[in-house]
């Protein structure tokens, strides 16, 4: 039988309050996942309150006050703050997408912070990613041309040039893939649309010459279309990317090619 | 004995590389190229590190956009340098530059092209042709994202060439044996193990040490561990004195803008409108290097000539670019500039301050990426088994200051020398061998004693109060008294760490203990750099002192060498190089610095 819900150990439970609003000039409610695998306890979701008059003004500058002034264990990845590494990626009522560059202004009254969905969870806010890097090495991310031993570089045209923007950008964040329901289901075979993203971004480019066993080893029910044309990816992606259209491209591609 | 039942990994390898940005991954695909038994252990997953904020671009005399010589980008480099750039490695870099941008070309990176097809150039501060005469444009880009351009094009070599990662395993500590080293102890968030990495050579590519200032551009992760460990050996940092304040970064916030805005014909203005850079630099204008545009942003500043309610940061005009060149151009900053600034370049300025941004000094070595400088005191000694790359380490080609666009450079040209290097000692070493385990037993208790810390300080206190020291008493300006200040605060607050507390005790993505072992890195950097400053009693390139406001080539054309020994710096000097190494180019002597 499917199983529909959460088993009982993974249901988050209500979590510590762990300080309140007293004094503040100007509190924001936050309600955050927790789960440490060093103990058996299911994960819970712990409460408190930031001042925002003495916090920066994204997401990301909040949770940093909060390791820093009132639980030094709370646990997630941030590097650049300034939405190019793609290190603090979580999910921000509801809605993935980079901590460091989600303005607290933008929120209502309670920031919910959960980490990435249908990833494995390593400790509180960091998903085991290392499927969905697994699957970017799967495609082959690489320039595929013959070698050339010329000391110049090669030609490409501004307009073919063109063709990679909005592509190339790719901060391999997973923010579009997790929100993707038919990743969730299916991302053991779906390679899901950051993946396919970055299929395309090397089938779009004019200096590589394996655009058709690029489209071929993409050409199986599971791989592409699995893609629904739901397009959360789209709507997740923090850099204004277009993953939906990425896939569109290389569906109607293969469908040229075997027409 | 330490608290805690450490269970340990072994590995053996033929190199182990500490880091997997720009240099570190350069250094890796050359090493799995030859076919070297390399492993590449890095804290952050190889495409968030760094190197990916890098916008404006990577110089090197392609000639694509107008005449250009590699022996122009190296007087450029020299001068830049205010003549403490070690010429025989700048020669190096510049004439390997070109080669190196082609490489990358080659390797894929969407460079953004002329309408000819060929990489485009954009003009950056402090390049010109013809020594001094015009203004070059010699950087390579990719709009404004060539860092994530490069990195990202770099980690997919390395998977091509099935490069074996570590990733999110923090480095504690090089294993040194008789002045040699043998190898790395590192930790591995994911499963909280320990993993000794026994190597015939270690290569260190470990970035800079931004976050030692309150406000940089630099990542939280910038804590230069690799440097810290190389102070934990004994051994000497170079030139640690010399931080780049970068003149834009977003006031606030601190994110970058890049020097390519100026270079595409972006300007600064005062309070008054007045583009006050024409004062100080007629020729170069905005485009002056770095160091003299921050100092003179500071100085309009200081003379009430700020804009803001506080009227203490500047405005950078890009409004009359026109949206379309900012569009295919610039879009990564434009982008910056909205969220951060809450700026629609199209229409208004971005307010901007110098903001700590990248690290002249590191770890010494040779144009081959070795280190130099022995524990017993010898600074022209090389050091068996390590090197060092990148913003880590200090060939030196940067000397003063760096200019904007050779960072890129320098990561690839270096990374790509450590590998060839490295290939060629490995021929006559053998595969590592394990070594005892009483050469890691101390940095494993050093790891305990902090894991189990429960002094009544936090980490966050301490790292603010060493941030906010470093940031009144080592920035732009400088003079005895606050130095001295310095020196003291910096010290103070090193002793702070000895009541420091940690809450978290697990193995596991332990990022209390992370930022802990972190800040203890950032405090022995902080202090060899504000004790170097002091000592350094003249005014060169990104070190401005306002009691010795000139420069001093009699006695101070050389290199500081700082070492830690029992919490003590010691200083030692070494001459700077004035030989190019090669016939093609004559030694560029030294000059007054007019832009």
């Amino acid at each position: 039988m499917a199983e529909f819900r959460l088993p009982k150990s993974s249901r988050p439970q209500k979590g510590a309050r762990l300080n309140s609003d007293l004094g503040m000039k100007s509190p924001r409610r936050f309600e955050i996942y927790r789960w440490s695998p060093d103990s058996d306890d299911p994960p819970k979701i712990d409460e408190l309150y930031v001042d925002l008059a003495t916090c920066g003004p994204m997401v990301l500058d909040a949770i940093i006050k909060i390791k820093n002034e009132i639980d030094s264990s709370l646990t997630f990845r941030r590097s650049c703050r300034e939405g190019i590494c793609g290190s603090c990626a979580m999910n921000i009522n509801g809605v993935n997408t980079l901590a460091c560059t989600q303005p607290l202004d933008d929120l209502g009254d309670v920031v919910r912070l959960y980490p990435l969905p249908h990833m494995p969870v390593i400790k509180d806010l960091v998903p085991d990613l290392s499927h969905f890097f697994e699957q970017h090495r799967s495609i082959e991310p690489w320039l595929k041309a013959p070698e050339i031993v010329s000391d110049t570089e090669r030609l490409q045209s501004p307009e073919d040039r063109e063709k990679l923007d909005g592509l190339y950008e790719c901060i391999l964040c997973a923010c579009c893939s997790t929100s993707c329901p038919s990743y969730w289901w299916n991302s053991d075979r779906y390679l899901g649309p950051a993946n396919l993203l970055q299929a395309y971004r090397w089938i779009a480019d004019s200096r590589d010459e394996e655009t058709s066993s690029r489209l071929e080893s993409l050409n199986d029910s599971f791989s592409l279309y699995r893609c629904h044309t739901i397009m959360n990816c789209t709507n997740a992606c923090p850099k204004g990317l277009n993953p939906g259209k990425a896939i569109g491209e290389i569906k109607s591609m293969i469908a040229k090619n075997e027409s | 004995m330490p608290t805690g039942n450490y269970k340990i990994q072994h590995h053996q390898h033929d190199v182990v590389v500490v880091g997997a940005g720009g240099a570190g991954l350069r250094a890796c695909l050359g090493l799995a190229e030859a076919g070297l038994s390399t492993a590449c252990v890095t804290k952050v997953f190889p495409t968030r590190s760094h190197t990916v904020a890098a916008q404006g671009g990577m110089s090197a005399a392609l000639a694509n956009m107008g005449e250009d010589d590699w022996r122009w980008h190296m007087y450029d480099t020299v001068k830049g340098s205010d003549w403490l750039g070690d010429q025989e490695a700048i020669s190096f870099m510049c004439k390997e530059a070109p080669s190196a941008v082609i490489e990358l070309e080659h390797y894929g990176v969407p460079f953004s092209r002329t309408g000819e097809g060929k990489i485009y150039q954009r003009a950056f501060g402090g390049m010109t042709t013809n020594f001094g005469q015009g203004q070059a444009q010699r950087t390579c880009a990719a709009a404004d994202r060539t860092g994530h351009a490069i990195l990202h094009t770099l980690y997919q070599q390395s998977l091509k060439h099935n490069a074996e990662f570590f990733i999110e395993y923090f480095a504690i500590d090089l294993i040194m044996e008789d002045g040699e080293c043998r190898g790395v102890l590192a930790w591995c968030l994911e499963t909280g193990e320990l993993h000794v990495f026994w190597a015939s050579q270690v290569i260190l590519a470990t970035g800079g040490y931004g976050r030692a200032y309150f406000s940089a551009t630099s990542a939280h992760t910038c804590t230069g561990d690799g440097n810290a460990m190389v102070l934990r050996a004994g051994l000497p940092l170079q030139d640690m004195e010399f931080v780049q304040f970068h003149p834009t970064g977003v006031y606030g916030s601190g994110c970058l803008i890049t020097e390519g805005a100026r270079g595409e014909g972006g300007f600064l203005t005062n309070a008054d409108g007045e583009r006050f850079m024409e004062r100080y630099a007629p020729n170069a204008k905005d485009l002056a290097s770095r160091d003299v545009v921050s100092r003179s942003m500071t100085m309009e500043i200081r003379a009430g000539r700020g804009v803001g309610r506080d009227e203490d940061h500047i405005y950078l005009h890009l409004e009359h670019l026109g949206a379309d060149i900012l569009a295919e151009r610039l879009p990564g900053i434009s982008e910056t500039a909205r969220i951060f600034a809450g700026v629609d370049v199209c229409k208004s300025p971005i307010p901007v301050i110098p903001t700590v941004h990248y690290n002249m000094g590191g770890i010494p070595t040779n144009i081959h990426g070795e280190c130099m400088g022995s524990a017993s005191g010898n600074d022209k000694e090389v050091v068996p088994g390590l090197m060092a790359i990148g913003e880590a380490g200090c060939v030196s080609v940067h000397g003063a200051n760096r200019l904007g666009s050779n960072s890129l450079l320098d990561l690839i040209v270096f990374g790509r020398a450590s590998a060839r290097r490295a290939v060629e000692n490995a021929k006559t070493k053998s595969l590592a061998k394990r070594g005892n385990n009483a050469l890691f037993e101390p940095a494993i208790s050093r790891f305990d004693h902090m894991r189990f810390s429960e002094g009544g300080v936090s980490t966050a206190s301490i790292r603010l109060k060493m941030q906010r020291a470093m940031q009144s008493n080592c920035a732009v300006f400088r003079n005895q008294q606050v130095l001295e200040e310095g020196v003291h605060e910096i010290d103070a607050t090193i002793d702070l760490l000895s009541d420091v507390g940690i809450k978290d005790r697990s193995m596991i993505w332990n990022t209390d203990l992370v930022e802990a072992l972190e800040l203890e890195n950032l405090l022995s950097q902080a202090k060899v750099t504000v004790h170097s400053a002091l000592a350094r009693q003249e005014s060169r390139g990104a070190h401005a002192r306002d009691d010795f406001p000139d420069r001093d080539d009699a006695h101070w054309m050389s290199h500081t060498n700082a070492r830690l020994n029992n919490g003590l710096v010691g200083l030692s000097y070494r001459p700077v190089v004035l030989e190019t190494g090669t016939t093609e180019v004559e030694t560029i002597a030294p000059k007054a610095r007019v832009y």
